[in-house]
């Protein structure tokens, strides 16, 4: 089964970390990703802009109305994703557990939408 | 719980327009100890593979009621959990086939139905109850749901019934169960026993789940709501299962030792006027001896696996409590001791009620007041009827005759059981003045 991680963490955490914190987080990040992929369970990841960059849209009558700033206002924000696929909920739960995001903020674990075969 | 699952499997399809009646009682005989015996074996086994509890439910209560509808005419099947699992089996299948047209998919079919056939065609399906409940009790699954889902898919109970017993509305249950199968099936859920280390935490939550089921069970002590009381044995029935599936889990013996001391007592908790009868007053020959023997054993059993917990340690103090009003001989410090190992592992306000009990008939009611106090700050407790009654207990003691009305009064406006209420305003009323 395909599961997302999605990472929330604290925004304004990041800013708050020495360099030489930031350089450490990278490289676990870096080693995680690193770890999923050679499990050969990873399908995707990126990591995300700050929600400052987000914009969001939806039609109205017709007209896109555009708007600045993330759909959610919230201190946490999504950082950044995986996709993984693994055998079930456990393996899932497992993964996103050593995920470093779990550790300075919460990763949620939603499976992705299952096409009847 | 014989009929547990007949009666939700067949609903009021359980009529025979004709017929012999003996063949019928027969057929309905067999039916009820069949669901008793296996009603949860076989929606494990069906749903293991797929995920889909409901769909096993489902088609598992066609199953029964083609059975009631045949066996009275045909006569019993000498394997009737062999025959119920072919008939559900074909009914799954068709259930899925009705939803999946792709070639894919007639491939997954292939293989659901070779598996399934091969196991119909063994005498002795496997049995993957525990797989079940590990997946009921799911921490994903929300904790206030896993006790009513795992009565209801092990045992097959409705949610009528089990709404009753939990005090909500059949149609509120009936989504939340609803809603929890689904979290199984698209979470991806797993149907297996987990591995050794993560076992005894995942336990747990499995334990939790069917004291929770007891506990519901234990507030009508008196008996006088039938779905509360069946709750109590149904516990008791799932427990004993786990330890016979799980038999080196020294907690699944300690929580069955703990339902069983509880369960003895039950006819002693209620005078003939069914009122409350405290533990001390209790008429000893109206406990049930046999349980407390099988009782003490599964604590020597648990004990000699070396690992303490929960449970076993609340098992124990129910042995120390039996001991004392047995034999007279007063062991407060060693149940003291047992309450603090307990608090320790817990920090259970409700365990720090209870040792401040104990310390009183060790220390006097004023010590025991002082240990109270260390938890009088738990907002937990602002609500929490046995805090009251106990606060009450200790202030009357202490001469603190006004305080020690106003506690009672707090505690008669928070216990819901009216037996227990009787017996808190008769000795809010024997203060003196």
């Amino acid at each position: 089964m395909q599961y997302l991680l999605m990472l929330y963490a604290e925004e304004a955490g990041w800013n708050r970390l020495t360099k030489a914190e930031q350089e450490k987080g990278v490289a676990a990040y870096k080693a995680y990703t690193e770890a999923l992929s050679k499990a050969g369970v990873l399908k995707g990841s990126n990591r995300l802009q700050p929600s400052s960059a987000a914009t969001t849209v939806r039609v109205a009558n017709g007209k896109p109305q555009v708007l600045d700033g993330p759909y959610v206002e919230s201190k946490e924000q999504i950082g950044g994703y995986y996709l993984i696929d693994v055998a079930d909920l456990d393996a899932a739960i497992s993964w996103a557990s050593r995920c470093p995001g779990a550790s300075h903020g919460v990763v949620e674990v939603r499976p992705s939408w299952q096409m009847p075969a | 719980m014989a009929n547990a699952g007949v009666n939700c499997a067949a609903g009021e399809r359980m009529s025979f327009p004709g017929g012999d009646a003996q063949a019928r009682d027969d057929a309905r005989e067999t039916a009820d100890a069949v669901a008793r015996r296996s009603y949860g074996k076989l929606v494990a086994f069906l749903a293991a593979r797929t995920r889909e509890v409901a769909a096993a439910e489902d088609a598992l209560s066609e199953a029964f009621a083609t059975a009631l509808a045949d066996w009275p005419a045909k006569g019993c099947p000498a394997n009737p959990e062999g025959w119920l699992l072919t008939v559900a089996r074909r009914k799954v299948i068709d259930m899925h086939r009705g939803r999946r047209r792709h070639e894919i998919a007639a491939e997954q079919l292939r293989v659901l139905a070779e598996g399934l056939d091969a196991a119909a065609a063994k005498a002795e399906i496997p049995d993957q109850r525990l797989a079940l409940m590990f997946a009921c009790a799911h921490p994903a699954i929300e904790a206030g749901i896993r006790a009513p889902l795992i009565l209801q898919v092990v045992l097959g109970l409705d949610a009528k019934r089990i709404a009753s017993a939990f005090l909500t509305s059949p149609e509120a249950m009936g989504k939340r169960l609803v809603r929890a199968k689904d979290k199984i099936r698209l979470a991806g859920i797993p149907f297996r026993i987990p591995g050794r280390e993560e076992l005894p935490a995942r336990l747990d939550t499995v334990l939790d789940a069917i004291y929770a089921a007891f506990a519901e069970g234990w507030i009508d002590a008196a008996g006088t709501d039938m779905a509360r009381r069946d709750l109590a044995e149904e516990a008791i029935f799932v427990c004993r299962l786990v330890t016979e599936l799980l038999p080196t889990a020294p907690e699944a013996l300690g929580l069955l030792a703990l339902m069983l001391y509880a369960e003895a007592r039950r006819h002693a908790r209620r005078n003939l006027r069914g009122e409350y009868v405290p533990l001390a007053e209790q008429d000893r020959a109206l406990w049930d001896s046999q349980m407390i023997v099988e009782a003490e054993a599964l604590l020597q059993r648990a004990s000699d696996l070396g690992s303490i917990g929960r449970y076993q340690l609340e098992g124990a103090l129910q042995s120390a409590h039996v001991h004392r009003c047995r034999t007279g001989h007063a062991n407060w410090a060693e149940v003291v001791q047992l309450y603090d190992a307990l608090l320790a592992l817990s920090g259970s306000p409700v365990v720090a009620i209870n040792r401040s009990l104990a310390i009183a008939e060790m220390h006097g009611a004023r010590a025991a007041l002082d240990a109270l106090q260390e938890v009088a700050a738990d907002a937990r407790l602002a609500d929490y009827q046995p805090y009251w009654a106990a606060r009450a207990e200790l202030l009357a003691k202490t001469g603190a005759h006004d305080e020690a009305r106003q506690a009672y009064e707090i505690a008669i406006g928070l216990e819901r059981d009216p037996s227990v209420r009787r017996f808190l305003q008769q000795r809010q009323s024997a203060l003196p003045s």
